[in-house]
């Protein structure tokens, strides 16, 4: 970083404080989240915020039990463990059953966060090892989408599975998502459709337009790197254009790349993790083009429809690597 | 041409040894505290995989197909004597890395993962030059695991890790959530 003339002003004492404190920024990304919590609500009634009441709870559950362990203060109300089980509620399916959910959540803070230290030691994002946990132990119920059915007040039967108890399956209008309609259909939904989020799909992977708005906020406050949600947007849309121009009725569009899936939720709330991400600016554009070469990758000739949480977790595992490749030099220093 | 990459790509990510096939543990546990240590021994691992490659296609060219009850009795001492070779050669070579590694050169004579590279290329009926790319790719695979493992235990070491899960148990856990990412290249191209 270079202190360039005229960028930073230099002056006596006394200085004020900033504000922006953890618990501050935590809350403030919180928010952010309301209208996407809101638009969950409107299109898959209240399994969402049960859901995500669920989460919640298996989280703070797990930030309580082991704070003993890592002889710190109470950090129950630093709003991190609340953020983290949001995000992980946002990527689950409406139909996924309650204790599932609060497991997942439990498991990542527990795994995720807590035997790491707590707060700010942990090298993988808390929310998607909740994520990856869930998708390696409970294959089907994660991976069975219902369409958006605008009743407020809808409950999905698989909701209130109870545990080692074959659930009996009701009225669960099975429904694919517009990724999977492209992997294996080759037919893609419309963009409008995926900008205003009316598909089937995660809590937090339907309304695009709200995660533009809310990424464009957070960019603004300087909470997110704009290096790394550039870098994923730059990579996500070069390597996907360059085969939908080569073919484009076997390849997605770039457009249709960026809009569906997890892919905004990902890069603006996960990737961009202030913990998980790089430290260097050089390190920052590795770690997002990273993601988004992943990304397409596994979207594209993987087994699996979307990819954004392995592309992240992947980069996480590779960000102490970054981090010692791209330390900076002191001037002076050979 | 196809092919061969096809077969690299796959033992280095999807089928990867170490994180999605669970072979070759001790090393992947044991000598993972540095990077540096870390990355040498991959490379002796590749060394060690590409040699056993060859010592395989020749075996079953020439000796296996009059005596196929043998197979794993000759894998084995062939094996041995392989790793007893490269352990002679790093120990002329680079007394440091000989001693960094320890105990764990030896380990890898009866690694699994070595064993397991000569009866999954036998399995699938690989020739000379897919079994030595195949080897490649399952060292490169392990030797991508290893880099990973060591580069985050050396960050944990600056954490503030609580008592219950330190050593063992936290490498254990980064292992499992490696595992799980690396799940992410499930049936990559098309495979199984």
């Amino acid at each position: 970083m270079s202190i360039a003339a005229g960028k930073i002003t230099i002056s006596t004492s006394p200085f004020l404080h900033g504000v922006d404190t953890t618990p501050r920024i935590m809350w403030e990304v919180t928010l952010t989240l309301l209208p996407v919590v809101a638009a969950a609500y409107y299109f898959f009634g209240l399994a969402a915020l049960l859901l995500i009441g669920a989460t919640i709870a298996g989280c703070l559950a797990a930030e309580y039990l082991f704070l003993p362990a890592t002889k710190r203060k109470s950090a129950l109300r630093d709003g991190s463990a609340t953020l983290t089980g949001l995000l992980l509620a946002l990527c689950l399916p409406p139909g996924f059953p309650l204790w599932m959910s609060f497991v997942g959540g439990f498991v990542a803070i527990g795994m995720g966060k807590m035997i790491w230290g707590g707060l700010g030691n942990n090298v993988f994002n808390p929310a998607l090892v909740g994520r990856a946990f869930l998708q390696a132990a409970f294959p089907t119920a994660i991976t069975t989408w219902s369409a958006p059915d605008g009743h407020y007040l809808s409950l999905r039967g698989t909701n209130l599975a109870l545990p080692f108890f074959q659930g009996h399956a009701v009225d669960a209008i099975s429904s694919a998502t517009p990724l999977a309609t492209m992997k294996f259909d080759h037919v893609a939904a419309p963009l409008m459709q995926l900008l205003w989020g009316n598909t089937s799909g995660s809590l937090g992977e339907t309304s695009a337009i709200l995660f533009i708005l809310a990424g464009l906020y957070l960019l603004f406050r300087k909470i997110i790197n704009w290096r790394i949600v550039v870098s994923i947007v730059a990579m996500v849309v070069a390597f996907s254009g360059i085969f939908w121009l080569m073919d484009g009725s076997r390849y997605p569009s770039p457009l249709f790349m960026l809009l569906s899936g997890g892919l905004l939720l990902g890069t603006v709330y996960m990737a961009t993790d202030l913990v998980t991400s790089p430290i260097t600016p050089r390190g920052l554009w590795i770690y997002g083009l990273g993601i988004g070469f992943l990304v397409v990758l596994i979207r594209t000739w993987g087994g699996l429809p979307e990819g954004v949480m392995y592309a992240i977790l992947l980069m996480n595992a590779c960000t102490p690597l970054i981090n010692r490749f791209t330390k900076i030099k002191p001037y002076g220093h050979s | 041409m196809n092919e061969l990459i096809w077969i690299f790509i796959s033992a280095l990510l999807i089928n990867n040894f170490t994180l999605s096939l669970f072979l070759g543990l001790c090393p992947f546990l044991g000598v993972t505290q540095r990077m540096e240590t870390a990355f040498r021994l991959g490379l002796a691992n590749i060394f060690v995989m590409v040699i056993t490659a060859i010592a395989a296609y020749i075996l079953n060219t020439w000796v296996l197909i009059y005596a196929p009850y043998l197979r794993l009795i000759s894998f084995i001492i062939v094996i041995a004597s392989v790793v007893q070779f490269v352990e002679i050669a790093i120990k002329k070579l680079s007394p440091v890395l000989f001693k960094a590694l320890g105990i764990f050169l030896p380990l890898i004579t009866t690694n699994c993962a070595i064993l397991g590279l000569a009866l999954f290329s036998t399995n699938k009926g690989y020739g000379f030059l897919e079994g030595l790319i195949y080897a490649l790719g399952a060292g490169g695979g392990v030797t991508i695991a290893l880099v990973l493992l060591a580069s985050i235990r050396e960050e944990t070491r600056i954490l503030n890790i609580p008592n219950v899960v330190k050593g063992t148990a936290l490498n254990l856990i980064i292992a499992g959530i490696l595992s799980l990412a690396f799940m992410g290249f499930a049936g990559l191209f098309g495979s199984h």
